[in-house]
């Protein structure tokens, strides 16, 4: 026997605390989550086929073919082709051009966040560290900012710096700042004062390393939770605004401008809008579900 | 109460400044000649020229920013270019039609929301409640465009129950208007809506796992008093925020809806302000909108008060 009665052997103790651990680990209390686990993949799918989109794209997305416009899913082409989800106006593949389409979702949604996350989150945590005039000047411009419905202040970005993907995502990021800021500075205002903090700042650490070494890393659950959320509605925001004609523009395939052109084919191909508009609400479903599952998991207070 | 509304309406004056001033950055910001696109291709240079001076664009940035203000301080917002009517008579035409789309919307999305909301959260992990926060869920994520579309291929094109497009006149009777109502404001009604039940479960659910309210239902008090009486009125001040950010999701539901909806709001204005760039036109709606914008919060933190009366906001304000 490798231990005595009553007494677990060092080996069982490790398992034990192994378990333990693995237990705790917010990534495997996400897994045990079903319904984080769906978002997961689906997000995980959107990016692979983002990725991907070279590869697994059955057809050439720009590759016009008159003959065999608006044709509805499942149709086998002269060339012998076959279109399973159809094909537009132009009689370009539509399963193609969704596949690539993601492309541009995962990519305005991610770097709408970096930019709307790292311009807002360097001013909260100075607004928040700060406190006074300067915490006033920068908040009352956020507040300012914030006043601006959403989808007007990007599209107004838009309309200044002109369409393309580059403008959308700095349009987008820049809308979202406020929504950062007001958040990181709530997070600062909470842990600025705790002992670790004093400790720092007894030990004479400066203002920089005290932001970035103990107040960022523990105001990071909140953040990451927002920004889970937030690429969901950022990619929601490059449809709308592809909607409005103030987004991607064609040929550069978007699921917003592909929902877009659906629009004037709503009796003669509703496919097109369909199939469009399914993607982006699938991608934004699991944007959410990953959400509120990373949320339950690093603040069980707030699980709904 | 009076000291925290006057001070809170003072912090209105910076947010309104930076709004003015940031408006006004960025319609100077945009490409293009605002006197050409009054005059459209066609005009000469001289014509240009006069219009130019008509407007105040010759002048430098700073006489241009110092005129803007004098302008809003006197209550004149310009006139629309595309319309040729001032942008406050263009705005009181259209924002009532904006408001009938909205408060309806948010009142049903009020009065089926919340209910639901209590109800799954006192119903835990029951079919019901996965089966309305499932669609909760599809209710904030569906692309509201993409959602009036299919409304309109299958309640207007395909079934014709409703008109797909326009607004109803009172002269015609009630149906004869509201006919115009249902498709849009289900709608601006579906993201409000999955909204608030989500947050009246959750905020539910934390007040009713209270001690307090275990105490008295150990006592007898009955459920729906227990419920509604006591546990709701806890699980409030998360939902009176949310109504506050809903209504500012109205004014951007109603640019999409309006404009899939051919809905004469002020929604359908400001989509064809910015894609027309007709800039005293955004300048105006962009000004009033932020300004109910901020009303309106103000009003929420007001309501927010009163039924949490914890939260006061003497002293430094709400962080």
């Amino acid at each position: 026997m490798a231990h005595t009665t009553g007494v677990l052997s060092r080996e069982a103790q490790n398992e034990m605390l192994k378990k333990e651990r693995r237990a705790n680990n917010a990534w495997h209390k996400l897994l045990r989550n079903k319904m984080a686990l769906v978002g997961f993949i689906i997000v995980c799918l959107v990016f692979l086929m983002a990725i991907l989109a070279p590869v697994i794209a059955p057809c050439d997305p720009a590759a016009i073919s008159p003959l065999d416009k608006l044709k509805g899913p499942g149709y086998v082409s002269s060339k012998g082709i076959t279109h399973w989800l159809g094909t537009d106006e132009f009689g370009r593949d539509l399963l193609s051009r969704l596949i690539y389409g993601a492309q541009i979702s995962v990519v305005v949604a991610i770097g709408s966040t970096v930019v709307g996350g790292v311009i807002g989150i360097l001013l909260g945590l100075i607004a928040g560290y700060k406190g006074g005039l300067v915490d006033s000047i920068i908040m009352r411009i956020m507040d300012g900012m914030f006043a601006f419905p959403f989808l007007l202040l990007a599209m107004i970005m838009v309309t200044v710096l002109g369409s393309g993907i580059q403008n959308v995502i700095i349009a987008i990021g820049v809308a979202n700042v406020p929504s950062f800021a007001r958040m990181v500075r709530g997070q600062v205002h909470v842990v600025k004062n705790e002992e670790y903090c004093n400790a720092a700042r007894a030990l004479g650490e400066g203002d920089a390393r005290i932001l970035f070494r103990h107040i960022l890393p523990n105001t990071i659950s909140p953040i990451v939770v927002y920004a889970t959320m937030n690429m969901a509605s950022a990619i929601l925001s490059e449809a709308s605004l592809s909607f409005l004609g103030l987004g991607i523009t064609p040929p550069t395939a978007s699921w917003g401008n592909i929902l877009t052109s659906g629009k004037g084919y709503l009796q003669t191909a509703p496919h097109l809008a369909t199939e469009a508009g399914l993607c982006i609400l699938i991608t934004v479903i699991g944007f959410n579900l990953l959400g509120d599952g990373i949320r339950d998991v690093l603040d069980p207070k707030m699980k709904k | 109460m009076v000291k925290t509304i006057l001070r809170r309406l003072l912090q209105m004056i910076p947010v309104l400044f930076v709004v003015v001033t940031l408006t006004f950055i960025l319609t100077r910001m945009i490409p293009g000649n605002p006197a050409t696109a009054v005059l459209g291709p066609q005009a000469t240079t001289e014509d240009i020229a006069k219009m130019e001076e008509k407007m105040g664009l010759n002048k430098s940035k700073i006489e241009q920013y110092g005129m803007y203000w004098n302008d809003i301080l006197h209550g004149d917002f310009g006139t629309s270019y595309a319309y040729g009517t001032p942008v406050l008579d263009l705005l009181g035409q259209r924002i009532p039609n904006t408001l009938v789309l909205s408060l309806t919307s948010l009142v049903l999305a009020l009065l089926i929301g919340i209910p639901i909301g209590v109800y799954s959260a006192v119903h835990q992990n029951t079919a019901f409640d996965y089966i309305f926060m499932f669609l909760a869920l599809l209710g904030i994520s569906v692309p509201i465009f993409w959602f009036a579309l299919m409304m309109v291929l299958v309640f207007a094109v395909n079934l014709g129950w409703f008109p797909a497009m326009g607004i109803g006149d009172w002269s015609n009777g009630f149906w004869g208007y509201v006919q115009y109502m249902v498709l849009p404001v289900i709608c601006l009604t579906l993201h409000p809506m999955a909204t608030f039940a989500r947050i009246s479960r959750s905020s539910t659910l934390e007040t009713i796992n209270t001690d307090y309210i275990k105490a008295m239902r150990s006592k007898g008090l009955s459920e729906p008093k227990l419920l509604w009486k006591h546990a709701f009125k806890n699980a409030l001040p998360p939902i009176i925020t949310v109504v506050g950010m809903q209504l500012a999701y109205c004014v951007t539901g109603a640019m999409l809806t309006e404009t899939i909806f051919s809905w004469p709001g002020m929604g359908m204005l400001i989509v064809k302000a910015v894609t027309n760039r007709d800039y005293s036109l955004i300048q105006g709606t962009v000004v009033i909108v932020a300004l109910v914008f901020i009303v309106v919060n103000l009003l929420v933190d007001l309501a927010y008060m009163l039924v949490n009366p914890k939260v006061s906001y003497e002293g430094g304000g709400k962080n």
